[in-house]
C-alpha cells in the first residue's frame, strides 16, 4: 500500500487559479518532486522534465454502465511515468476547466495496472470567489467540480466583499458539506492542506461529518442530517432560517446523509446498495459509508464514485464506540424518500 | 506451489544472472546477442563474454520497444525513436517535432519503423516517412507479416493502413478502447487486447468479429506459437491459449489453459521452433510449458518483482528474462 504513488487531481473552472496553485506546488521548497500531467503545455513557468501533456480522452468501458468512464490518456501516461519511478514522489493531474472529475477518479478504481501502482489522494477544486455563483448557475461542470471535491480553495477572496464571500461559502456547503474548504488569495494555502490528504483511503473514512465553516461561527452551513424537512427543495435558498442558520439548497445537486443505530443486515444491504448505484449511478457522484452489520464485530467502510463501489472491513468496533451506520450520498436529483426507505429496509 | 514445481523438473541452476540495475521493460536477441531494454535511458547488451555494455539511447523514460534480428527500436518520452544494433551503435530514426511522448513502436520489413505519438501514427521506410492522424490516440501499432501494411489500434477499433496507397485506412470497428494489436503469422487474423479484460479479433478477409474473454486482468502480453497455431496470452492465473488452427479462428472453441498458479501470468514468450511457451508470473517465477501435454519446467523461482521481459533467441536455445525490479538472467537450454 505505502509504496503506491499518490495522485492529486486538480480541477476548477477556467481562470479560477489552478495554474497559480500548480506553480506554487512546483516552486515551493518542500523537497518533494512532482510529476505533472497538464492539459495545456506552456502555462507552467517551472522547468520540469516530468511535465506531460494530456489529451483528456474519456473512454467508456464495455460493461453496460454508461457512467463507467475512464481517462484513456491517463492510463497510458501513468504507465509511462511509472518507468521512472523513484524520480518523483507524487503525481498531480490538472484537468481542463470543463472536465468532469469522475472519469479521472474512476480510472484509479477501474484500471488494474494504474490502481496497483498509484492511489488517488484527493480531488482538489479551485473556485473563483467572484464568479463561482454565476458559474454554478450556467455551467454544470463547475457544479460537478464542487460536488466531487475533497478539498476546495475559494480563491481570489481579495476581489469580493466579506458578505459575498460568505454567500459563496454557503453555496458550496449546500452542494458539498463534506469537503474541506479554504478561502485564499492567490491560492495561498499551506500545501499539506492540499497534498497528501488520503481522501480516498478507506482507513481515512473514520468519520463522515459535515465540515463546518471555520470562520466566525455565528452562521454556519446546515447539517443535512438534522431532522429538517426536505419538502422545500423548490426554494433556491432559505435566507435566515429558524436557528439563525443561513443555508442553501441547490435545486439539482444535494447531499443525503442516512444513519441508523440499529445494525444492518449485510445480505440485504449489499444487494440494495449495488442495485441503487447500478440504476442511479449516473446521478450519484460520490458515496461514503461506515457500516455496522449484525453479527459482525468489524466496522465496514466503503466509498464510491458513480457506479463503482470500493469497500472493506476496517477494524473491530471499539468497546465504548457507538455502533452506528452512516452513509452519505452526493448527487443530482436524489430521490431521498426512496433511498431512505431502501436503507431502512436493510436494518436487520 | 513453486516447490512442487521444482520437483517436476528444473533448469534454475542454469541461470546466468545479470544485474540490470533498473527495471527491465523489453528484451530482444540480435542473432545470439541479448539486449535488455531498461525503463529509463539505457539498453544493456549482454554478450556471452565480458561485462554487459550499457548504451544510452534516450534522455528520459523508455516507453516502448520492438525489435528484429538486427536491431532494437526504442521509443521515449524525449519524443524519439532510436535504433540500436548488436555492436551498440545507435541511430535516431524518428523525432517528433513537438517532442511528444512516443509510446508505441513496431519493427517492419526491410528496416521499416512504425510509431505513434498521441493521435499521430507514422511509418518510415528507406524511401519515405508518412503519418496519419487518428480520431483518438493510438493504442498499438503492428506490421502485417507481408507487404507494407500497418494495423493501428485505437478507441472503437483498428485502422488498417497501406502507407503506399492514397486510400483512407480500412476501418475495423468494435466499441471500446483497443490497446496492443497483433497479426497472426499468416496475416489472416488480427487480435487486439482491450482496456477491458478481454481480447477482440477480426478475420481480416471479411472483418468477422471474435471475442475472447474471461480474463482476470487486462491482457498485456500475447504471442503466437510456432506456425501460428495458438495465441498465448497473459492476464489470468494460468496460461491461456486460443486455437487459431481453423478458418474460424477460436470461435466456438474453448481455450487451452495450462500452468495454473496462485499468481497471474504477466508475460509470455513462444518458443520459435517448438510448441513450448515461456510463462512469466507476477511474483517473478518463470515456467516453460509444453503445449502437447502441459508438462512444466521451472526456469526461475519466484522473486521480488513481476517478470516484465521474456524472450528466446532465434534457435530457441537461450531464454532471457528481466523483472520490474531490475533482476535479469539468461538460461542456456542447449
Amino acid at each position: 500500500m505505502s509504496d503506491k504513488v499518490p495522485v492529486t487531481v486538480l480541477t476548477g473552472y477556467l481562470g479560477a487559479g489552478k495554474t497559480t496553485l500548480l506553480n506554487r506546488i512546483l516552486s515551493e521548497p518542500h523537497g518533494k518532486k512532482y510529476a505533472v500531467i497538464v492539459n495545456e503545455f506552456g502555462e507552467i513557468g517551472i522547468d520540469n522534465d516530468l511535465v506531460v501533456g494530456a489529451d483528456e480522452e474519456v473512454f467508456e468501458m464495455n460493461n453496460g454502465c454508461i457512467c463507467c468512464t475512464v481517462r484513456g490518456d491517463l492510463i497510458r501516461i501513468i504507465d509511462g511515468l511509472m518507468r521512472r519511478k523513484g524520480k518523483f514522489d507524487a503525481i498531480i493531474v490538472e484537468t481542463t476547466g470543463l472536465a468532469d472529475p469522475a472519469p479521472v477518479a474512476q480510472t484509479f478504481f477501474v484500471d488494474d495496472a494504474v490502481g496497483r501502482k498509484t492511489k488517488l489522494d484527493a480531488v482538489v477544486t479551485v473556485a473563483d470567489a467572484k464568479w463561482l455563483n454565476d458559474r454554478l448557475k450556467d455551467a454544470p461542470e463547475a457544479k460537478n467540480q464542487i460536488a466531487f471535491a475533497d478539498v476546495i480553495l475559494v480563491n481570489k477572496t481579495d476581489l469580493v466583499a466579506p458578505h459575498e464571500l460568505r454567500e459563496v461559502e454557503l453555496r458550496i456547503r449546500g452542494l458539498n458539506p463534506y469537503a474541506k474548504v479554504h478561502t485564499t488569495e492567490r491560492c495561498q494555502v499551506p500545501l499539506p492542506e492540499v497534498l497528501g490528504r488520503n481522501a480516498f483511503d478507506l482507513d481515512r473514512i473514520l468519520k463522515i461529518e459535515p465540515e463546518f465553516l471555520e470562520t466566525d461561527g455565528h452562521a454556519h452551513a446546515h447539517d443535512h442530517d438534522h431532522d429538517h424537512d426536505h419538502g422545500d427543495h423548490h426554494h433556491h435558498h432559505h435566507g435566515e432560517a429558524q436557528h439563525g442558520l443561513k443555508h442553501y439548497h441547490d435545486e439539482e445537486m444535494q447531499s443525503l446523509s442516512l444513519r441508523s443505530d440499529k445494525p444492518l443486515d449485510a445480505d440485504k444491504f449489499f444487494p440494495w446498495v449495488q442495485d441503487l448505484v447500478a440504476k442511479d449511478g449516473p446521478s450519484i457522484l460520490r458515496t461514503k459509508g461506515i457500516l455496522s452489520f449484525k453479527d459482525d464485530p468489524d466496522r465496514f467502510v466503503f466509498q464510491g464514485v458513480h457506479m463503482i463501489l470500493d469497500g472493506d472491513h476496517q477494524r473491530p468496533w471499539g468497546e465504548n464506540e457507538k455502533r452506528e451506520s452512516r452513509i452519505v450520498f452526493i448527487g443530482r436529483n436524489l430521490d431521498e424518500a426512496k433511498i431512505r426507505a431502501g436503507f431502512e429496509s436493510c436494518i436487520a | 506451489m513453486a516447490d512442487e514445481r521444482a520437483g517436476a523438473g528444473s533448469v534454475v541452476e542454469r541461470v546466468r544472472p545479470i544485474d540490470a540495475g533498473a527495471g527491465v521493460v523489453g528484451l530482444y536477441f540480435l542473432e545470439r546477442t541479448p539486449v535488455f531494454v531498461l525503463g529509463e535511458e539505457h539498453l544493456l547488451i549482454a554478450r556471452p563474454e565480458g561485462e554487459p555494455q550499457r548504451v544510452a539511447v534516450h534522455a528520459g523514460g523508455i516507453l516502448a520497444s520492438a525489435g528484429d534480428h538486427a536491431r532494437v527500436l526504442t521509443a521515449g518520452d524525449d519524443g524519439k525513436v532510436v535504433s540500436t544494433d548488436a555492436t551498440g551503435q545507435t541511430r535516431t530514426v524518428v523525432t517528433d517535432a513537438k517532442r511528444r511522448w512516443i509510446d508505441r513502436v513496431a519493427a517492419g520489413p526491410d528496416g521499416a519503423v512504425a510509431w505513434a505519438a498521441g493521435k499521430t501514427a507514422g511509418v518510415k521506410t528507406a524511401k519515405q516517412e508518412k503519418t496519419i492522424e487518428l480520431a483518438s490516440s493510438a493504442g498499438g501499432v503492428a506490421f502485417a507479416p507481408r507487404g507494407l501494411r500497418l494495423a493501428v489500434a485505437h478507441y472503437n477499433g483498428v485502422s488498417l493502413w497501406f502507407p503506399n496507397a492514397s486510400a483512407a485506412p480500412e476501418a475495423l470497428a468494435w466499441k471500446g478502447s483497443h490497446l496492443d494489436v497483433s497479426f497472426s503469422p499468416d496475416g489472416k487474423f488480427l487480435v487486439t487486447a482491450m482496456q477491458e479484460a478481454s481480447l477482440h479479433g477480426w478475420r481480416v478477409a471479411d472483418h468477422k468479429d471474435m471475442r475472447m474473454s474471461g480474463y482476470a486482468a487486462k491482457v498485456r502480453s500475447m504471442g503466437w506459437t510456432v506456425g501460428g497455431k495458438w495465441l498465448a496470452t497473459s492476464g489470468a492465473e494460468q496460461l491461456i491459449l486460443w486455437p487459431f488452427q481453423g478458418k474460424e479462428g477460436p470461435m466456438g472453441k474453448a481455450p487451452k489453459m495450462l500452468a495454473p498458479y496462485e499468481q497471474r501470468v504477466a508475460i509470455v514468450a513462444c518458443h520459435p521452433q517448438q510448441e513450448v511457451v515461456a510463462v512469466g508470473y507476477e511474483d517473478g517465477m518463470v515456467l516453460l510449458v509444453r503445449l502437447v501435454d502441459g508438462a512444466e519446467i521451472l526456469a526461475r523461482k519466484p522473486g521480488a518483482a513481476p517478470v516484465s521481459a521474456l524472450a528466446w533467441d532465434a534457435n530457441g536455445a537461450i531464454l532471457g528474462f528481466g523483472t520490474e525490479g531490475g533482476e535479469a538472467g539468461l538460461i542456456n537450454l542447449a
